[in-house]
């Protein structure tokens, strides 16, 4: 049984952005395994453990650097990674198409997991187009997972407290919560372990797909400016809540 | 003139507060909507959509009767055609980031989620990138498209019309092997974080989980969400649906109350849209201060009672 989890090198949230070119980044700077990923990984993991015969393999399209976020998630616990290289930055409707086209060419996927969004783009999308693609059925931000022999429950979670549990055929395709399971950061050993491990490289241009008719274009990037002005509301406990009725009475006009 | 499809979100047995706000934004191009409304008497809402300026409201009837992702996802892909609707606009709401990339997948369409501006003639729209430092631009080409609208972006304006009514039965289809087998839903008494008025959060300086009671209590005052940074989900005190940043939910109320919250750069990556950000910590140095509108150096279990007491004295 394959696992294929698919992950995405992305900026550090608490990197400093530049842009350049007017859309594009600066990218000399922290990059790492999406977040969400992590917990796509770990659950991996922890059903390699808890299944007979599983070989989990990370999948990702990017730069050639993306190889240090592929050897994060063979140190959380993936077997082998395929990187599919380019130096572009393509949209979700290529990312899907080269993905399924990269797991097609390596084996038959019993089990597809990936983060329900990226913290770079949050597109929250490149899974869903991938399911379509292979004609596989799809959940998002799930928060638990049971395989059982030809099918997945899963239990999604939706606005405060609602939850939808759905039953889903084997192979489907899985996007993780943060309620999913708490990642386990790698040991020493697990990252001396993931050095090893095979990245096999692909060039995007050698994967064959059809070309999509629509596409998402990056015009412009702006820097988010931010105009506030603090000001300090002093006094004694009685008078800061005074100002702060006024401020939401008088000035926000929300009581 | 293009016709551009809205899907209608429900909750508590009404349309969602947000879907108006939706509307308005759509609205100002004198394109032609149609607000679709899935297993739902569309007669129930005419009066309500016909207050934002609908054009048509089509009952769409999705095979089950109940909710389903994919079977919703296909009866809009297939109303969308037989109305030939080629732009699709939903909320950034739970549901929405459940439906609107089923239809995009199942068109093969582009997608933008999380919409600050669309303009529905240049097919341009605006939302940020790299948690929320950067905004971006992005065209969607091709021969249709979906936006995802964040709540609250636009303020809700009524423009009366009076929408005719239609219905639409799709046609069965084999759809992918997913069944649902429970859907429970939200607390009804809770406020959405996305789409509240009015947060209060806590962070750190709450303590503990049982401390959250006089975020709670506070809220109920003026019908206020309560919401949490990361820390106090990691430390157990309150559940991953109350986070709000980076990787918990991204809201931007009229106002936002931060209360014992440092304010990392994820913190702030999911609340620095609100209009007036109010930071009560009893550090000078935090640094949410420096990006807040109002803060008061201060014991937030003294401000937030009192705060509270005021509230209620108002409301008598």
């Amino acid at each position: 049984m394959k696992i294929y989890v698919c992950v995405k090198h992305v900026p550090d949230s608490a990197a400093t952005i530049t842009i350049k070119d007017q859309n594009r980044i600066d990218e000399n700077i922290t990059f790492l395994l999406n977040p969400y990923d992590e917990h796509a990984v770990t659950e991996a993991a922890r059903l390699q453990k808890e299944l007979p015969g599983v070989e989990v393999i990370a999948v990702c399209l990017a730069k050639p650097a993306a190889e240090n976020t592929l050897r994060s998630a063979m140190a959380m616990g993936a077997d082998r990674s395929i990187l599919i290289t380019t130096d572009q930055d393509p949209d979700s409707l290529i990312t899907a198409r080269a993905v399924k086209a990269a797991i097609e060419g390596d084996g038959r996927p019993s089990l597809i997991l990936g983060g329900k969004e990226s913290i770079d783009a949050e597109g929250m999308q490149t899974l869903f187009r991938l399911a379509r693609l292979f004609s596989m059925p799809v959940a998002t931000n799930v928060v638990q997972i049971t395989v059982e022999d030809a099918h997945a429950v899963v239990e999604c979670e939706k606005e405060a407290g609602a939850r939808d549990v759905l039953k889903l055929g084997l192979p489907c395709v899985l996007g993780a919560g943060r309620g999913l399971n708490t990642p386990r950061y790698p040991t020493l050993p697990d990252i001396m372990k993931a050095r090893k491990k095979e990245i096999r490289q692909i060039p995007l241009e050698s994967l064959h797909f059809e070309k999509p008719a629509g596409a998402m274009e990056i015009l412009e990037l702006t820097p988010s400016v931010d105009t506030r002005e603090p000001k300090e509301l002093t006094g004694d406990p009685d008078a800061v809540a005074d100002q702060l009725v006024r401020i939401l009475r008088d000035e926000a006009k929300v009581v | 003139m293009e016709k551009i499809g809205l899907f209608i979100e429900f909750k508590d047995g009404g349309i969602k507060p947000a879907v108006f706000g939706m509307i308005t934004g759509a609205r100002g191009e004198g394109g032609d909507l149609s607000a679709l409304v899935v297993n739902r008497d569309p007669a129930d809402c005419e009066k309500e959509l016909g207050e934002y300026g609908v054009d048509r409201i089509i009952g769409i009837t999705a095979a089950g009767g109940g909710w389903h992702p994919d079977l919703w996802a296909d009866a809009l892909v297939q109303a969308m055609a037989a109305f030939g609707i080629q732009t699709l606009l939903g909320v950034t709401s739970p549901q929405g980031r459940d439906i609107l990339p089923r239809v995009a997948a199942q068109l093969d369409a582009p997608l933008l989620m999380d919409c600050l501006e669309v303009d529905l003639e240049t097919h341009v729209a605006r939302t940020t990138r790299y948690s929320g430092k950067t905004v971006a631009a992005v065209r969607l080409t091709g021969t249709q498209r979906i936006y995802g609208v964040r709540a609250n972006a636009v303020p809700a304006a009524p423009s009366p019309s009076e929408p005719s009514v239609e219905t639409f039965t799709p046609a069965e289809t084999e759809l992918p092997d997913l069944t649902v087998l429970e859907t429970t839903p939200g607390r009804g008494d809770a406020v959405d974080l996305a789409e509240a008025d009015v947060i209060l959060s806590g962070g750190r300086g709450m303590k503990n989980g049982e401390n959250f009671k006089i975020l709670f209590d506070c809220a109920r005052t003026m019908n206020a969400a309560v919401g949490s940074s990361r820390v106090a989900v990691d430390e157990g005190w309150v559940p991953y649906a109350m986070q709000v940043g980076q990787t918990g939910t991204k809201v931007n109320p009229k106002v936002y109350i931060a209360c014992g919250i440092s304010g990392s750069i994820q913190h702030f990556a999911g609340m620095k849209s609100s209009d007036i950000i109010i930071a009560i910590n009893a550090d000078p140095n935090a640094a949410i201060i420096s990006k807040s509108d109002y803060y008061a150096v201060m014991d937030l279990f003294e401000v937030v009672p009192r705060l509270t007491k005021r509230l209620e004295e108002d409301r008598r």
